[in-house]
């Protein structure tokens, strides 16, 4: 009995040993290399940790370049961008600040570009409308903090929303750091005791919808008239003026590489990580 | 022998009239079934008759996902003609009434789908 128990003890403990040695010893044999399974994840942590690295190129991603010289020589092409995007897309007008909805609108210099000052720039500067919108970042935030996946990146790296699964939480306008996202406080489609809508003084564009109460919304770099091979519409209201250049920013054949590739631009915030799809010539 | 039979045989009289209150009260007082309005001129849908009438909703959510989310926005060709993936583009084209065509199954039916808080209805804007 003895001699059978401290046979099948000494049994049971080899096979145990060599049961834990045998994976790393085939995976040694295997690749030839003794840290080789180690040594991937080590690579790929010193990648994503070193900031200077040239930025990944996945997919498409449109984006634009906005020549603010053109909107400080042509006086209205920024609001008539803002009205034309305003329209097509059936953002309210609440008429007060606190409510105010913004696809795309004007900021000064200093205040669109973080950390930047006007003190004793030229006055050109100071007067200059800088057109602004969501950024469609390469990293959004925002879609990070939607906890509905309301808020998504499509194939074409448009930050894109799906008004049906936004709760209205709010966490994206937090987490954005371009305040590009408005919440709409009142109902947009109130109406006045005649049926005449309040907040859409021009009437509605009857192919897009409207949004309801309790959601976020925020530019879509006009998802559906690109996918109808038109320009979005805020370039489009720029006409010939190339004030607004639009493209998919990781094709280099694209207009839009060639002008970034040749021009001076800088982005909004760029020390945020988000890397903004939406570059300015100053 | 049992006592008080006068009340308790009252009391269940009056209980099973009250209970089966529902079922005389509406005896003859049926809704009518509803009646949609169809399009003129036009025979087929983007699917057969019966899934629209019992799956419409799921079509279009599923629209909606393809079309939001994927951007699979490719034409729904019915009869040659080509629709948009989309309740106000496309499907309106046709049922051009929402109070015609929605609204007479969703009174009937009681549902309140929240469509067009957000999404335009063709005539009646409201």
């Amino acid at each position: 009995m003895d001699v059978k128990r401290r046979k099948f003890l000494k049994i049971a403990g080899i096979s145990a040993i060599a049961g834990i040695g045998a994976p790393t010893a085939f995976s040694t044999l295997l690749k030839g290399e003794v840290n080789a399974s180690s040594g991937g994840g080590h690579g790929e942590a010193t990648e994503k940790s070193d900031a200077h690295a040239e930025e990944k190129v996945v997919g498409k991603q449109y984006g634009l370049v906005i020549n603010t010289k053109k909107f400080g020589q042509i006086a209205g092409l920024a609001e008539k961008c803002t009205a034309a995007c305003h329209a097509e897309h059936n953002v309210p007008d609440y008429g007060n600040p606190k409510d105010e909805i913004k696809w795309i609108w004007t900021e000064s210099y200093n205040h669109a570009f973080q950390g930047k000052s006007d003190h004793k720039k030229n006055d050109a500067l100071k007067n200059l409308p800088i057109l602004v919108t969501c950024n469609h970042c390469a990293n959004p935030p925002c879609v990070k903090a939607c906890p509905t996946k309301a808020t998504f990146k499509n194939k074409d790296g448009i930050v894109m929303m799906d008004y049906h699964r936004c709760i209205g939480c709010r966490f994206c306008m937090a987490a954005c750091p371009y305040g590009a996202r408005s919440f709409n406080w009142k109902n947009p489609r109130e109406t006045y005791a005649n049926g005449e809508m309040k907040f859409y003084p021009n009437g509605i564009n009857k192919e897009f919808p409207t949004r309801m109460r309790g959601v976020v919304e925020k530019c879509n770099l006009c998802a559906k008239r690109i996918a109808d091979g038109k320009l979005p519409s805020c370039v489009e209201a720029c006409g010939d003026t190339k004030g607004i250049i639009f493209g998919d920013i990781n094709d280099p054949n694209s207009e839009i590489s060639q002008v970034l590739k040749n021009t001076f631009t800088i982005q909004r915030n760029p020390t945020t990580g988000t890397r903004p799809s939406v570059f300015y010539i100053i | 022998m049992m006592y008080d039979s006068g009340k308790i045989i009252t009391g269940l009289v009056i209980f099973v009239i009250m209970i089966t209150f529902p079922i005389w009260y509406n005896v003859g007082g049926a809704e009518q079934l509803p009646k949609v309005e169809k399009p003129v001129g036009k025979k087929e849908c983007v699917q057969d008759t019966q899934f629209m009438r019992t799956s419409h909703m799921a079509l279009l959510n599923n629209w909606r996902d393809e079309v939001v989310r994927s951007g699979e926005r490719q034409y729904q060709v019915v009869e040659g003609v080509k629709y948009e993936k989309s309740l106000q583009n496309g499907c309106m084209n046709c049922h051009t009434s929402k109070a015609k065509f929605c609204d007479e199954c969703h009174t009937y039916a009681a549902v309140k789908p929240y469509c067009w808080d957000c999404h335009v209805q063709p005539k009646e804007i409201n």
